[in-house]
């Protein structure tokens, strides 16, 4: 037990490698939030267009979510941190990350949000559009708003798994919390580093749990 | 220009192999209450949906006001400001409360500022009787209450004209009477109505002209009191038995 | 960005032909680890969600918060720093992890998280009216479960466990950070050996090619429990 402690959870360690955590969390919080909002706008801007079934619009975008979705998300920041240079395109790993996580998360929040979109009955549009709202004013006040509140919890849990791989920008030497940590954790030999990284996680995730939690409670007690 | 606010000539309009309106001509004046009649499936719904163009006619031509609205170049959101239309099914926004639902077009088609717009909202609600439940979420009224809302709604926009899809067939028999005389109200004040209902005594009340549909075609139009009372066509005569 | 350099280096047909078996080793390794963690993820996971269902005078409370803690620390953690920290941590506690245990311990770890509130919820919704008709019978809480609720919990839990084991299958991908020979990495290896990125298409390529379908299968399975599309123009 003590040897558990004395490897995991070493204030030693922990207090002469302060520097490393703190630009990795900040890095990682860049990271989590920036490209979370891209995902999420790139979705609902999917889901938007997709409804107005525009010709020949949707084959493609179906097309488009599914294979984002067949692949690995650590997959996609590999190809386009050290594929793409080779054909001209080089970027910071910063932006390889943002662009993997917003193309990839994008597709799965496309997927949710389209459902909720199809739930909402259609005399909703119906009565949208008899007032003379166009297409896009009625999906923003009237269709939107409603289908989100409708797919909150899927929403939820998608944005959990989101900023798990988040984690993955790592692997294609973003600076971030994890990478920094396994810096510290080869400086010091000890895995106690890789704890806090973990710890940072559960922290920014573990509010998302309670509340997927929340919802599954009220949906039972229905 | 003139007095014709709406003129359907040749209407045709399929769901798939189904015709469902063989060709329909229909005009309707200033201030005319007109009341489509028929059995289900004989396509009035579907013909009033095609006003607005929320169904889009396969065959001929609509126009409001002498303006041609089924032709290309239109700009059919304009088209649909100046035309109201009440659901059977209400179609009340849940997520926002009645008077944010009647000043929805206010605010965001005609582009009203929100204190100009809540104003007239007000008084929307208050002439159909509901100017104390301004607050109020759809979900908290009834449906009697629930479709005056949504007249208000579209009256607010000041239509030319109001388009009625069986405004009352959702309703409990005890909440119709407040939408009806509402809708009579209206018709009173001048207002240039189509209304799909299957309340005869409204239709007989309130109407100028009545039309009865049956398989996509009118077979009678007529001015009420002589359709009512001395309809002439069988199926008329057979359909308004069933119903009185 | 010009189409020589594309074809030249993402789809060399050469070292395309050449990396082929060292990625279908890959794949076999995916495989592989996938199956025995679903395995133990899956048994752990009904275990876990039959011990929180049980109601034992005085060890409930404390069982269930256990399960609840572990549960949700489980699932608020990412497979990639859980696997790093497995892997490199047990060293240091005088444990040797191959990478594929580590792999195997650690994703089967997260996927019982997810499969106990699977299972779980199916265990819950079977309604209080069958258990009660079982025990009044005679059965003992044990043969209760293992006869009336579990064939149904389990039969419920089908569908959503397939999408969480494919979501796991692509997530062992993440392994590659501690070197087990997986698709990914092997793809990684290559790529460097001959720094040409051809392998990295060909893997995606591959990637794609195995679950398409199954996402093609959950999209169309959900869409025909949702409503039939209404159309909003």
């Amino acid at each position: 037990m003590d040897q558990l402690i004395d490897a995991f959870f070493n204030i030693d360690v922990l207090l002469r490698t302060k520097e490393f955590y703190l630009y990795g969390l900040t890095t990682s919080l860049r990271l989590i939030v920036f490209s979370g909002m891209c995902a999420m706008g790139w979705g609902l801007l999917l889901s938007v267009i997709r409804n107005s079934n525009l010709r020949f619009i949707n084959y493609p975008i179906i097309v488009y979510t599914d294979v984002l979705r067949s692949l690995p998300i650590l997959a996609n920041m590999l190809l386009l941190y050290y594929a793409l240079p080779f054909v001209g395109i080089s970027m910071s790993s910063f932006w390889a990350a943002t662009i993997a996580l917003s193309l990839t998360g994008g597709a799965y929040y496309a997927e949710i949000f389209r459902s909720g979109i199809e739930v909402i009955h259609r005399g909703q549009t119906e009565a949208a559009r008899s007032l003379g709202l166009t297409y896009l004013k009625t999906m923003r006040y009237v269709i939107l708003p409603q289908a989100i509140r409708v797919v909150l919890p899927p929403l939820t849990t998608n944005t959990l798994e989101f900023i798990k791989s988040t984690a993955a920008a790592s692997v294609v030497a973003l600076p971030d919390i994890l990478n920094e940590a396994m810096q510290a954790q080869n400086v010091t030999f000890s895995p106690t580093p890789l704890m806090v990284a973990l710890v940072f996680y559960i922290l920014v995730c573990y509010p998302l749990v309670l509340l997927i939690e929340h919802f599954e409670n009220s949906y039972h007690k229905r | 220009m003139g007095n014709k606010i709406l003129e359907i000539r040749n209407l045709h309009k399929s769901f798939g192999n189904l015709e469902v309106l063989k060709g329909i001509n229909l005009t309707v004046s200033k201030g005319e209450v007109v009341c489509l009649l028929g059995p289900s499936g004989s396509g009035k719904s579907t013909l009033l949906r095609c006003i607005n163009r929320l169904e889009e006619p396969n065959q001929g031509s609509v126009l409001i006001d002498g303006e041609e609205i089924t032709a290309h170049k239109i700009d059919l959101n304009k088209v649909r400001a100046r035309i109201g239309m009440v659901f059977q099914h209400f179609n009340l926004f849940p997520h926002m409360n009645v008077l944010d639902n009647v000043t929805l077009g206010l605010r965001k088609v005609l582009g009203l500022p929100k204190s100009e717009a809540e104003e007239k909202g007000r008084l929307m609600l208050e002439k159909v009787g509901l100017g104390n439940k301004v607050t109020n979420k759809p979900d908290q009224l009834s449906g009697g209450q629930q479709q005056r809302v949504a007249i208000a709604r579209a009256l607010a926009m000041d239509p030319k004209l109001m388009l009625f899809d069986e405004p009352t067939s959702a309703l409990d028999p005890e909440l119709i009477g407040e939408v009806l005389s509402v809708m009579i109200d209206l018709a009173k004040s001048g207002m240039t109505m189509v209304v799909v209902t299957h309340e005869v005594s409204f239709a007989y009340k309130a109407s100028d002209r009545a039309c009865m549909l049956d398989h996509g075609l009118i077979l009678e139009e007529a001015p009420a009191k002589e359709f009512f009372e001395s309809p002439k066509h069988k199926r008329t005569k057979e359909f308004l038995s069933m119903v009185l | 960005m010009n189409l020589r350099a594309l074809a030249e280096y993402f789809f060399n047909i050469d070292i395309m032909y050449r990396a082929l078996p060292a990625l279908l080793s890959g794949v076999w390794v995916t495989v592989k680890v996938s199956v025995t963690l679903m395995v133990f993820g899956f048994v752990a996971g009904l275990v876990l969600a039959v011990m929180r269902t049980s109601h034992v005078r005085y060890l409930s409370r404390p069982v269930n918060i256990l399960i609840r803690l572990y549960v949700n620390l489980l699932r608020a953690s990412p497979s990639l720093v859980l696997v790093v920290l497995v892997y490199y941590g047990s060293g240091f506690i005088g444990i040797e992890l191959s990478a594929f245990w580590a792999t195997v311990i650690t994703f089967g770890a997260c996927l019982s998280a997810f499969a106990e509130e699977i299972f779980r919820a199916g265990i819950e919704a079977i309604g209080k009216g069958q258990v009660e008709a079982a025990r009044a019978i005679g059965l003992t809480h044990l043969q209760t479960m293992r006869y009336v609720i579990l064939p149904w919990a389990i039969r419920a839990a089908i569908p959503t466990l397939t999408n969480s084991s494919i979501g796991i299958s692509k997530d062992i991908s993440m392994a590659s950070a501690i070197a087990l020979p997986e698709l990914l990495k092997q793809a990684r290896h290559i790529q460097a050996l001959v720094a040409n990125p051809t392998p990295l298409i060909e893997a995606a390529i591959i990637y794609v090619l195995l679950f398409f379908p199954f996402v093609r299968l959950t999209s169309f399975l959900e869409r025909k429990r949702t409503k039939k599309g209404s159309k909003h123009i």
